[in-house]
């Protein structure tokens, strides 16, 4: 695969439109169709893209499983603590209207941080199992 | 009108497909047909009026699924199913009766697409008339994701994350290599 | 007639759930196994969908000049059950990789004579 030059210049081409593609469905989602559950696997395809393409080695590099891993948690955490930050704030567990000063900017907020959440999750969940099925056949 | 029409055919072609994965021994072509079925599944939700699940459907059962599968195909390099040692007469006889139950059950089932059914009488109405006002978010499916159901969310998140997790413990790099060769060498 | 097309969805989702039903207990590959496994929660996905379709609605985006939607709570339901769905296929898929590992095949008969044998 490393020598076929058609695939890689088109990679080349692609990659960041996907890339594109799936910041617009995340932060988007809130007007047409999409949200993070779409936005994430758009994402992590554009990584697994480049590395059936340029290698695996190549596209760990790029996003080191560590990394991975830690995101993979943080998108949790970002979620679950936007429900803490609202009890703090005096409303329900993940009742966003107490965000900010009127309830609709901070329904906006909400949704827009809990869809992010989700879309790290996803994405690196997604990114760290390909990786990992694709790393056990190269042991 | 053409609704219906693209529903029935995309139906029919779903119920092909669902045959020739169990009669094909080839498991890279299963691989393959498994994808074609959730390409033609993600068509059908879009006939349906569900966008955002089409939408899904599309990158998840089309794209990750089926890279996974072939991942594993290459992990196990078994490309061909063993033929069953028996007429599988007793499976065939289970699924006979369950299917028959369950369309027994479907006789008292609201018709497709009734407006009248309870299931649109309950909370739908609620988030459709009031989701906009309430939460300035075109897109109800989003509305009722994050916002209305977002505790369910948050459970759906972790199971993810658990799952992710589940992956890494089983087949994660080992750390100590040295002793993993020797366990190797004994066995 | 009516009656016929009114269910007709309903017929092909058991159609499908019991496909993938029979593939999994009938088959001993266990590759095919999770693919069957796959049909039958797909199948489930369509009878959902089915059920919120509404005659007349549109995808569930407020715009306007619209009056009817379909019901957007089982769009939620299934979307997030389609990526938990492939997460649990790739734990499934993990665990197919790890018994090829041991065993040295995927075949549910030749696991269970290793078994015996032991």
């Amino acid at each position: 695969m490393k020598h076929n030059l058609i695939l890689r210049v088109i990679a080349k081409l692609l990659i960041p439109i996907i890339v594109l593609y799936a910041l617009y469905v995340q932060f988007h989602g809130d007007f047409g169709p999409g949200g993070g559950f779409q936005a994430g696997v758009i994402f992590s395809v554009a990584f697994i893209f480049y590395a059936l393409v340029y290698g695996i080695e190549t596209a760990e590099r790029v996003m080191p499983e560590s990394v991975l891993r830690i995101l993979a948690s943080l998108g949790v955490l970002i979620y679950a603590g936007t429900g803490v930050a609202t009890m703090l704030l005096g409303g329900n567990f993940l009742d966003y209207n107490v965000l900010a000063s009127n309830p609709i900017a901070g329904q906006h907020i909400g949704i827009l941080v809990i869809e992010l959440g989700v879309g790290i999750t996803v994405s690196s969940v997604m990114l760290l199992i390909f990786f990992i099925f694709a790393g056990r056949a190269r042991q | 009108m053409i609704d219906n029409l693209l529903n029935i055919t995309l139906l029919a072609f779903l119920a092909i497909t669902a045959f020739a994965i169990i009669r094909i021994r080839n498991l890279f072509a299963v691989i393959m047909l498994f994808g074609i079925y959730s390409l033609l599944s993600a068509g059908l939700f879009v006939v349906l009026d569900a966008a955002d699940v089409a939408f899904t459907e599309a990158a998840v059962g089309a794209g990750i699924s089926t890279v996974l599968m072939l991942a594993t195909l290459a992990l196990t390099k078994n490309h061909e199913e063993k033929p069953p040692a028996h007429r599988p007469w007793l499976p065939m006889i289970v699924v006979l009766v369950t299917g028959a139950a369950l369309v027994y059950g479907t006789v008292d089932i609201p018709s497709f697409s009734d407006s009248e059914a309870p299931a649109h009488k309950h909370v739908a109405p609620r988030y459709i008339e009031e989701g906009f006002k309430e939460t300035g978010v075109p897109n109800l499916v989003t509305a009722v994701l994050a916002s209305y159901r977002g505790f369910d969310t948050l459970g759906e998140v972790t199971v993810i994350f658990t799952a992710g997790i589940g992956v890494l413990l089983l087949l994660g790099r080992r750390r100590g290599r040295k002793r993993g060769d020797e366990d190797n060498n004994e066995t | 007639m009516d009656f016929i097309f009114g269910h007709y969805n309903y017929w092909i989702v058991i159609i499908l759930m019991m496909a993938g039903f029979y593939t999994v207990i009938s088959r001993g590959n266990l590759i095919k196994k999770i693919t069957g496994l796959n049909i039958f929660q797909t199948s489930v996905f369509l009878l959902y969908i089915s059920i919120g379709n509404v005659e007349g609605g549109t995808t569930p985006i407020i715009a306007e000049g619209v009056e009817q939607y379909s019901n957007p709570l089982p769009h939620v339901l299934i979307l997030t059950a389609i990526v938990v769905g492939v997460a649990t296929t790739a734990l499934g898929l993990a665990l197919v990789v790890r018994i090829r590992e041991e065993y040295g095949t995927i075949e549910e008969e030749d696991i269970h004579k290793q078994d015996e044998s032991l």
